[in-house]
C-alpha cells in the first residue's frame, strides 16, 4: 500500500518536480546554517561585479561579495518572514474566522465587515501602511505581512465553521454537552485541514513574494543584511555589466514559489 | 404506417478506461410517423444511451457507434455533422429530466425557445420568431405566455421550465420529439400534466414520440408500443398491453409488480 | 435596482470603515506632528500652540471628521518634508500610475481571454499543455523581477526602449505610451497565467453542465455552443477576479514603478514612508483604497448586467 503510494508520487510529474525544487531550496538553506562559502557581508574589494565562476558561483556583487552566501542568507530570510507571516495569518485568521463563524450574530456581521475592507485591501498597502507607522525593518515587516494575511484565512476559516456548524456530528456533540471551545477546536477545526493545507501553500506562496516585493521597495530587512529583494533592487543598475547579480536572487525567488506552486498543483490533482 | 426511424443492431462502447464498457448492445426500433413508442428499464440500462445516440449527442471520440439510425434516407450514425446538425432541433428534438439545468440559466425565455428557429430558418425574421415563439409558450400551456418570454429561468418552477424545454423543441415543428426521462424531476401532479402535453402534441401536430422512462405506469398511459431494456439489451418489445398482460420476460414481470397498485 | 443601491450602500460604509483605519494607523503614530513641523528645537510653548492651531488637542472623531470631509473636497493637507499642498506633489505623477494600471489591465483582457478560451477548447493538447505549464512558472516570476529581466533583454539587448528611460507625458505622448508599455507588460504577466487558468477551468465547468447538450441538441456548432452559450456563464467568475486583478493594478505599480524609474504615485510613496511624511502617505493609501473600493462597486454592478440571477435575488 505505501509502496504504491510512492510509486504514484513518483508518477506526478508535478510532485515531483515541485519536491526536487522545493528540497533544493531547503538543503540549500539548511546548509546555509552552517556553513557558507564566504561570510555574506564581507567585502572584498579586489573582487567587485565578477562574473559566476568556481571560486563565486553566482559571482560577487558591486562591493565584492559573495552572491551565492548572501542568497544562502536571503532565503532564510525570506523563508523565515514567510512562515512567519502563515503562522501570524492563518493563527489569528482561524481564531478570528472561528469565534465568527460559530457564534455569529453582531459580532460575526461587524468583524466580517472589517475583514471584507480589509480584504479589498491589496495586502502590500496595508503592509506599507504598518511598516510606515511603525518603522522600517524585518519585524514591522513580519507583522505587518501576518497582519496583511488575516482576513484571507478569517474569510475561509468562518466559511468552512458555517459549512460544519450544521452537521449532524456538531448537533450531536453538542447534545451531549460538548462546550463551545472545546466543539470549534476539536469538533470543528480538525475537519477543515485540507482547505487549510491548500490555503496555506497558496499563503506560503503569496508571503514569498509580498517579502520579496517589500524588500524589494527597500522596506525590509536592512543592509548590510542581505534580502532577495533589495539584492535584486541593487543590482538592477549592474544588470547589463554583471548578469549574475541580477539573475542569482531572482531565480532562487523563483525556485522558491515554483516548487511550493508545483507540489501545490500536484496535491490538487492528486484528490 | 409510415416509417420515418428505423434503428437497426445499434452498439455503443465507451473507451474511455482501459476496458471498453459496453452500454448498448443490439438495439433495434422502428418508429412510425405519429407514433409513441416507450422505453423502459432502470437506470443504467441503456434507455437514454439510445435516446442520445438518436438525438446525435453522442460526439466524443471515446464513445465507439455501431449499426444504423435511418432518417429521412440518412444514416445519422456515418453521416457528415452538417447534416446532422441539419436535423437537430428542427425535425429530431430531445428534452431532458433535468429541466432545472437544461435551461441556459442567463438567456432569456423567449431567446431559449426562438434559437432553434434563429439557427435552422434564418429567414424568418426577429418580429415573426417572437410571434411564434409566444404562440409556443401558450400551446404548451404557459399562461402570460408574453410575460414568461422575457423571465429568466431562474423565475420559474420546475414544470415550468420543462414545458419551456418543450416549447423550444416543438418551435420547428419537429418529426420525433425525444423525451428523456422528461418527468422524473418532478411531483406527481406535474408529472401527469406533462404527460398530457406530450399526448395533446402528438395527438394535433402528428409528431412522433420516444418517450423514456424507468415507470412502466407512466409509459402504458402514453405509448401504444413499448421497448423493455435491461443492461444494455432489449429483453422484451410489442404493444403495450400485451406486454403488460402477457409479460414474457423475468425483468418485465419485476417490473410490472413494482408498480403501485391502487386498490379502490 | 434594488441590489444595485445595496452595493452602493455597502461601499459607502466599507470607504467610512477603511478611512477610519487608515486615519487610526496614522494617528497613533509615535512622536508629534508639531514638534516634526517645526524641528526638535522648538520651544514647548511654541510647540502647545501649533497643536492648537492644528487642532491636534480635539477628540479623535473630531480630527476624523475634519480630515475626511477635507480628503472629500480634494484638500489632502500639507507635506512635512515640503511643506507644500500634498496635491501639488501628486498631481504630475496621478496620470503615469493610472495610466500604467489601465495599459496593464488592458493587457491582461486582451491576452488571457482568447488565450483562456483556446486552452479550454483544445484541453489537454499539445499547446494547452505547454500553457498550463508556463502559467505556473509565470506565477512563480514576481513583476520586478520579470521587469528587470524585459529590461535586460528588450532595452539591453534588443535595445527597444533606453532603460530607466522614462519620457513624460507632456512631451511625448506616443514615446510616453511605448516605454510605459514595457512596465505594463511586466505588471500583466502573472496576472495574465492567473486569469488564463481561471477561465480555462470555469469554460470547461460550463462545458459539463446541462445547459451545453441542450444547446447542441439544437443544431448549434461547437463554437456557437462556446460563445452563445458557455461563454457568458463562464465569464462571471473571471469578471469579480478582473477585478480584484484591476485593484491589484494599481498596488502592483508601486513596485513595477519603481524598476522602470516611472516618476509615478509610489516614487513619492515609498520616499514619504522612509521620510516618515505622514500627511503624502496617508493621502496615497487613501487614495489607492477608494480606487479599489469603487472598482469593486463596479464590478457588482457589471455582474448585475451579466447574471440575470442576481437582479432578481435579495
Amino acid at each position: 500500500m505505501k509502496n504504491n503510494n510512492w510509486k504514484k508520487i513518483l508518477k506526478d510529474p508535478y510532485l515531483v518536480a515541485g519536491g526536487i525544487i522545493t528540497g533544493l531550496i531547503l538543503l540549500m538553506i539548511i546548509v546555509g546554517f552552517f556553513w557558507m562559502p564566504y561570510e555574506p557581508t564581507k567585502m572584498n574589494a579586489a573582487e567587485k561585479l565578477q562574473g559566476a565562476s568556481l571560486r563565486h558561483l553566482m559571482g560577487t556583487d558591486n562591493m565584492g561579495r559573495d552572491i551565492f552566501s548572501r542568497v544562502m542568507y536571503g532565503s532564510r530570510v525570506t523563508l523565515m518572514i514567510a512562515i512567519g507571516t502563515i503562522i501570524i495569518g492563518a493563527g489569528v485568521g482561524t481564531i478570528i474566522g472561528a469565534i465568527t463563524g460559530y457564534y455569529g450574530g453582531m459580532l460575526d456581521e461587524i468583524t466580517m465587515r472589517v475583514i471584507d475592507a480589509l480584504f479589498a485591501f491589496p495586502s502590500i498597502l496595508l503592509a506599507l501602511v504598518i511598516v510606515s507607522v511603525y518603522g522600517i525593518g524585518w519585524v514591522q515587516l513580519l507583522v505587518s505581512l501576518g497582519i496583511a494575511f488575516v482576513p484571507s484565512f478569517a474569510r475561509i476559516v468562518r466559511g468552512e465553521v458555517l459549512r460544519c456548524k450544521n452537521m449532524d456530528y456538531v448537533e450531536n456533540a453538542r447534545l451531549q454537552g460538548v462546550s463551545d471551545i472545546r466543539m470549534i477546536f476539536v469538533h470543528i477545526l480538525p475537519n477543515i485541514k485540507g482547505v487549510m493545507a491548500s490555503s496555506i501553500l497558496i499563503g506560503f506562496n503569496n508571503a514569498v513574494l509580498a517579502e520579496a516585493g517589500l524588500s524589494y521597495l527597500g522596506v525590509g530587512s536592512q543592509p548590510p543584511y542581505a534580502s532577495l529583494g533589495r539584492m535584486l533592487s541593487d543590482s538592477q543598475q549592474y544588470m547589463t555589466k554583471s548578469p549574475s547579480y541580477v539573475l542569482g536572487p531572482g531565480i532562487i525567488i523563483v525556485l522558491m514559489v515554483l516548487g511550493f506552486a508545483f507540489l501545490g498543483e500536484g496535491i490538487r490533482r492528486w484528490k | 404506417m409510415e416509417v420515418i426511424l428505423d434503428v437497426t443492431d445499434l452498439h455503443i462502447e465507451f473507451h474511455d478506461h482501459d476496458l471498453p464498457e459496453t452500454a448498448v448492445e443490439d438495439f433495434d426500433l422502428m418508429l412510425g410517423k405519429g407514433e409513441i413508442v416507450g422505453i423502459v428499464g432502470e437506470s443504467g440500462s441503456g434507455k437514454s444511451m439510445s435516446a442520445l445516440a438518436i438525438a446525435g449527442l453522442l460526439n466524443r471520440h471515446a464513445i465507439k457507434k455501431t449499426g444504423r439510425i435511418m432518417f429521412e434516407g440518412v444514416d445519422l450514425l456515418t453521416c457528415d455533422r452538417k447534416t446532422l446538425r441539419s436535423f437537430q432541433g428542427d425535425e429530431i428534438s430531445i428534452i431532458f429530466q433535468e429541466p432545472m439545468t437544461s435551461l441556459n440559466p442567463v438567456k432569456n425565455i423567449g431567446w431559449q425557445v426562438e434559437e432553434a428557429l434563429f439557427i435552422h430558418h434564418k429567414e424568418i425574421k426577429k418580429e415573426e420568431r417572437k410571434k411564434r415563439a409566444i404562440e409556443m409558450l401558450k400551446a404548451v400551456g404557459l399562461e402570460n405566455a408574453e410575460k414568461v418570454y422575457k423571465m429568466y429561468p431562474h423565475e420559474l418552477s420546475g414544470g415550468m421550465r420543462q414545458r419551456v424545454m418543450i416549447a423550444a423543441a416543438m418551435i420547428g415543428n419537429p418529426k420525433i420529439l425525444i423525451a428523456d426521462e422528461p418527468t422524473t424531476a418532478l411531483d406527481v401532479t406535474v408529472q401527469a400534466q406533462i404527460v398530457e402535453l406530450l399526448k395533446k402534441i402528438n395527438r394535433e401536430r402528428g409528431t412522433s414520440i420516444i418517450f423514456i422512462s424507468h415507470d412502466l405506469s407512466l409509459v402504458s398511459q402514453l405509448c401504444e408500443r413499448v421497448i423493455v431494456m435491461q443492461q444494455g439489451n432489449i429483453v422484451e418489445s410489442g404493444s403495450t398491453a400485451e406486454v403488460f398482460r402477457k409479460p414474457r420476460h423475468q425483468y418485465t414481470k419485476k417490473l410490472i409488480a413494482a408498480i403501485p397498485k391502487i386498490e379502490l | 435596482m434594488r441590489y444595485i443601491i445595496k452595493k452602493f450602500f455597502m461601499t459607502i460604509i466599507t470607504l467610512v470603515v477603511v478611512s477610519f483605519c487608515v486615519f487610526l494607523a496614522f494617528s497613533v503614530i509615535p512622536g508629534d506632528p508639531a514638534l516634526k513641523k517645526l524641528g526638535m528645537e522648538a520651544s514647548p510653548e511654541l510647540v502647545a500652540q501649533v497643536r492648537e492651531e492644528m487642532g491636534l488637542n480635539d477628540p479623535l472623531v473630531v480630527r476624523y471628521y475634519r480630515w475626511i470631509s477635507a480628503f472629500v473636497k480634494g484638500d489632502f493637507g500639507t507635506s512635512y518634508s515640503y511643506n507644500k499642498p500634498v496635491m501639488w506633489l501628486i498631481a504630475g505623477k496621478i496620470p503615469n500610475t493610472i495610466i500604467l494600471g489601465i495599459m496593464a489591465f488592458l493587457i491582461t483582457v486582451v491576452v488571457s481571454i482568447p488565450l483562456g478560451i483556446f486552452t479550454a477548447k483544445h484541453e489537454n493538447g499539445v499547446i494547452d499543455r505547454v500553457i498550463s505549464v508556463t502559467n505556473q512558472i509565470i506565477m512563480a516570476i514576481p513583476p520586478f523581477f520579470s521587469g528587470i529581466l524585459i529590461s535586460m533583454i528588450f532595452a539591453g539587448v534588443i535595445r527597444l526602449f533606453a532603460p530607466k528611460g522614462y519620457v513624460s507625458y507632456k512631451d511625448n505622448v506616443p514615446g510616453f505610451l511605448w516605454y510605459l508599455l514595457f512596465p505594463a507588460v511586466a505588471l500583466a504577466l502573472p496576472k495574465i497565467a492567473m486569469t488564463v487558468k481561471m477561465l480555462r477551468g470555469s469554460v470547461l465547468d460550463e462545458a459539463g453542465k446541462d445547459y451545453t447538450r441542450t444547446a447542441y441538441s439544437r443544431g448549434n456548432r461547437t463554437n456557437e455552443v462556446l460563445y452563445r452559450h458557455v461563454l457568458k456563464n463562464a465569464m462571471i467568475p473571471v469578471i469579480t477576479f478582473l477585478g480584484m486583478v484591476l485593484a491589484d493594478m494599481v498596488a502592483g505599480s508601486i513596485v513595477v514603478e519603481k524598476v522602470f524609474d516611472v516618476p509615478g504615485v509610489s516614487t513619492v510613496l515609498i520616499n514619504s514612508i522612509s521620510n516618515r511624511d505622514y500627511p503624502v502617505v496617508q493621502t496615497i493609501i487613501m487614495g489607492i483604497a477608494t480606487i479599489v473600493i469603487v472598482i469593486n462597486l463596479l464590478v457588482d454592478i457589471v455582474y448585475c448586467v451579466i447574471d440575470p440571477r442576481i437582479r432578481i435575488d435579495e
